[in-house]
């Protein structure tokens, strides 16, 4: 039964499946991380134990969400060469040393400080676990650097020369490889979205506890410290994606027709669409609602400047319209939402109502998934959008695949979702029953008994120290 | 740079990582494959804790060695992943359910035997299909061009089901060592108990694959059997029966981590065992590691990393494993 089905779409579904997944917990714990660095370092420098409290509440929650950001990370590096056999033979010169820089300057320093960082609260001074901390924040973002690189110049490649067997080699120069054109503004735009993803939840959690009681100190600071980044990060995430955007248009225009829904050119200034319906058969936008002359404003600072469309792109070279246009416009809707919600957090701080304004804590809780939607929705947009090539005009993703099977990839693909399903789902539901624990003064030593060797487990030597 | 050989200094890095990879993520895999065994509550929980802050460290070696392979081998990469794509995907989902079991059984006590359930199948899911991965790679993958040429189930084998056996017993031998060492109490006794059936088992494995291998198909008796092979070969048996030995004795002895680095031992002699029948290819018989090597700009641009970023990483392991120093205590806040 399984042989009908094609073993690339099952492929591609299966990749596309396993990174989605996986990214969600990235884009938290890059920013939770920092989070947890901020908190630690108000609480050394003040000493106010509302830091120490919250630095506590989230880091129980961090350990679940590193824990599956960790397994679902291993299963990523293992699928370029499951599935994806002949691009990882074509493109590894160039990409693995990138991934390999990512393990030993990422990977490590993350895993090898979590330790400390989760259990090591009784066993070092509290400046040491303040480095560790750092080291842990500072590798998630390095890991981002890496991994966005190499993502990045699969969209923009520069700096390889093609090998007789077909290899794409690094050429002279690795930072024309590593800094490729696309690289600086995908991981601005990735990492600003990574802390927003994160303000949004912690936003949500705080209001959700304000909304209980909205006298709790540890509510009020979490809250606050959200919409803050909410006001000012929003705006900047907005400029950062414009940027983002003309930079796609001079490296990928395609990608941008198919965001903007450009099936035909306008010489005369192309209209910007708010919404309609992509026919892809008939080669146009059914039932548009249009601004004129805008989109060439935003593109081309300019009304009147002519924008080509999908109609001088071959076919066989065009992204899949329907998909790159709706994640597009959810990212975008999303983002604009977030700067909503930060101007009123600013309109309710100026009026001293942060802490009792009931309708803004209502709408800090319905956007508090808003982050993860709008990753994921960006996601989709610049990866559907590089189709039909993994190598960008280079090579085919029909050409990149390993000589699979259907009955092996769907056999497989089955298996993680089910597995994939249940763990995260259930391990998301953990976070938000801790979540639903409204954080208290007493934190810190519940935080002892609750958890592993937070619960027990003390050696002789520490113990001794302590003495 | 013509002076060294970047393929072979790779090839070594590749073998440094997936040794430090079974020496580290072995013990704590070996406790998984344990944990039933153990008396719930203060026992598990203190098998946990001994473990819990180092096991994620311990498991990007196994990143490192994946994407080492891409980054310095990719055509072997690019071959290898392919033909084991069954016993690779099994090893990755029993990792997921492991992975995630460290933190999942604090958070819901209610259903705690579940999540010590899931650490112990996924856990020996996982090494069960590492020791397949070994076993599947000496019988020979079969390639045609740049690619793998072979079916779905082409690793199925006896031989490949004996040393994914092989494998669950070492590594449990390895988790048992690793309590003795950490631990003191009941749990310890328990751990003495299981190491000597254990032992004698992993024995026993490591001279069933060793009577198997020089038979498969790529002829490994020509290494293991010609001059200057012999000269390694001869002493290997000599040496695996004296640490054996030795290991016997040290199980009831007074030092308590004598045990875990006899076992280390002997799985170092295994891997010197399987690094002659293998070098110098990377895919035995068919490819060699010069073939599937990257181009000497990937392989210096890496080298300069690594040399400097190795021994920092170790370095920081090491302060992390001495932190978490001594005998690992449950009753220290009740």
């Amino acid at each position: 039964m399984l042989e009908a089905f094609d073993p690339l779409l099952l492929a591609r579904i299966q990749f596309a499946f396993t990174v989605s997944f996986h990214f969600i917990f990235p884009s938290f714990s890059i920013g939770l991380a920092s989070y947890l660095m901020v908190l630690e370092a108000l609480f050394l420098k003040t000493g106010r134990a509302v830091y120490d409290d919250l630095y506590r509440y989230w880091l129980k929650i961090f350990a679940v969400a590193f824990a599956m950001g960790v397994v679902s990370g291993i299963v990523m590096s293992y699928q370029f060469g499951t599935n994806w056999s002949v691009f990882s033979d074509r493109a590894g010169p160039v990409i693995g040393p990138l991934m390999a820089y990512e393990v030993l300057t990422a990977f490590f320093l993350e895993a090898g400080f979590l330790g400390v960082m989760l259990f090591g609260l009784n066993k070092v001074g509290r400046g040491l676990h303040f480095a560790a901390t750092c080291a842990v924040a500072v590798g998630t973002f390095i890991s981002a650097f890496w991994i966005l690189s190499v993502n990045s110049w699969m969209q923009t490649p520069t700096g390889y020369e093609i090998a007789a067997n077909g290899q794409f080699v690094p050429g002279p120069s690795w930072a024309a490889i590593i800094f490729n054109p696309s690289f600086p503004y995908r991981l601005v735009h990735t990492v600003i979205a990574a802390y927003l993803t994160t303000a949004l939840v912690v936003g949500a959690v705080g209001a959700w506890h304000l909304l209980r009681d909205r006298a709790n100190p540890a509510a009020r600071t979490m809250f606050s410290m959200a919409m803050w980044m909410a006001a000012l990060v929003g705006p900047a995430q907005i400029l950062a994606g414009d940027a983002h955007g003309l930079n796609t248009l001079e490296h990928q225009p395609a990608k941008v027709m198919a965001m903007e829904g450009h099936y035909r050119s306008h010489p005369h200034g192309a209209p910007l669409i708010l919404f309609g319906i992509p026919n892809s058969e008939e080669k146009r936008i059914d039932h548009a609602i249009e601004i004129p002359k805008l989109s060439s404003l935003i593109l081309k600072h300019d009304p009147d400047a002519p924008l080509a469309g999908l109609d001088t792109i071959a076919d066989d070279r065009e992204p899949p319209v329907g998909i790159v246009f709706w994640s597009f416009r959810i990212m975008v809707g999303l983002g604009f939402g977030i700067v909503g919600l930060g101007l009123l957090s600013l309109a309710a701080r100026l009026r001293g109502r942060l802490y009792e304004w009931r309708l803004l804590h209502r709408l800090a809780l319905l956007f508090g998934p808003a982050g993860f939607v709008a990753v994921i929705a960006g996601w989709v947009t610049t990866e559907v959008g590089r189709q039909p090539w993994t190598v960008y005009g280079l090579l085919r993703t029909a050409d990149s695949a390993s000589p699979l099977a259907a009955p092996a990839v769907a056999g497989s693909l089955i298996a993680f979702a089910i597995v994939y399903l249940a763990v995260f789902g259930i391990g998301i539901w953990y976070i938000m029953k801790l979540m639903a624990r409204p954080p208290r003064p007493g934190e810190s030593a519940e935080a002892i008994e609750y958890g592993p060797i937070r619960s027990a487990g003390i050696t002789p030597a520490a113990q001794g120290k302590k003495l | 740079m013509s002076a060294i050989d970047l393929t072979m200094v790779w090839a070594a890095i590749i073998a440094f990582a997936i040794a430090a990879y079974v020496v580290m993520d072995g013990f704590d895999l070996g406790i998984g494959i344990l944990f039933p065994a153990f008396r719930v509550g203060g026992e598990r929980d203190m098998a946990m804790n001994s473990i819990a802050p180092v096991w994620d460290g311990n498991e990007t070696w196994l990143v490192l060695g994946g994407g080492g392979l891409l980054a310095a081998f990719p055509l072997a990469y690019a071959i290898i992943l392919p033909a084991l794509y069954a016993p690779l995907t099994a090893m990755l989902l029993g990792l997921v359910f492991r992975g995630v079991a460290f933190e999942f059984r604090w958070r819901d006590p209610a259903h705690r035997a579940f999540w010590d359930g899931a650490f112990c199948a996924g856990s020996a899911l996982a090494t069960f299909a590492q020791g397949i991965t070994l076993g599947a790679l000496l019988q020979g993958i079969a390639v045609r061009g740049r690619a793998y040429a072979g079916g779905w189930w082409d690793w199925l084998t006896p031989f490949s089901l004996l040393t994914g056996a092989s494998l669950v017993v070492g590594y449990a031998l390895l988790g048992a060592c690793w309590l003795i060492w950490k631990t003191h109490g009941p749990i310890q006794q328990d751990a003495r108990r299981f190491a000597r059936p254990l032992m004698i088992a992993l024995i026993v494995a490591i001279a069933a694959v060793s009577a198997c291998t020089p038979f498969l198909e790529n002829q490994y008796y020509r290494r293991w059997f010609d001059w200057p092979g012999l000269l390694v070969t001869a002493p290997v048996p000599l040496l695996v029966a004296a640490t054996g030995l030795l290991l016997w004795r040290s199980i009831d002895g007074e030092r308590d981590g004598r045990p875990f680095l006899l076992t280390l031992a002997l799985f170092g002699l295994s891997m010197i065992g399987l690094a002659i029948s293998i070098y110098p290819d990377v895919i035995p018989g068919r490819v060699t590691i010069w073939q599937a090597a990257a181009p000497e700009r990937s392989q210096i641009f890496m080298l300069a990393g690594a040399a400097v970023l190795v021994p920092v990483i170790l370095g920081y392991t090491a302060w992390a494993y001495w932190v978490f120093r001594g005998k690992v205590d449950e009753t220290g806040y009740h």
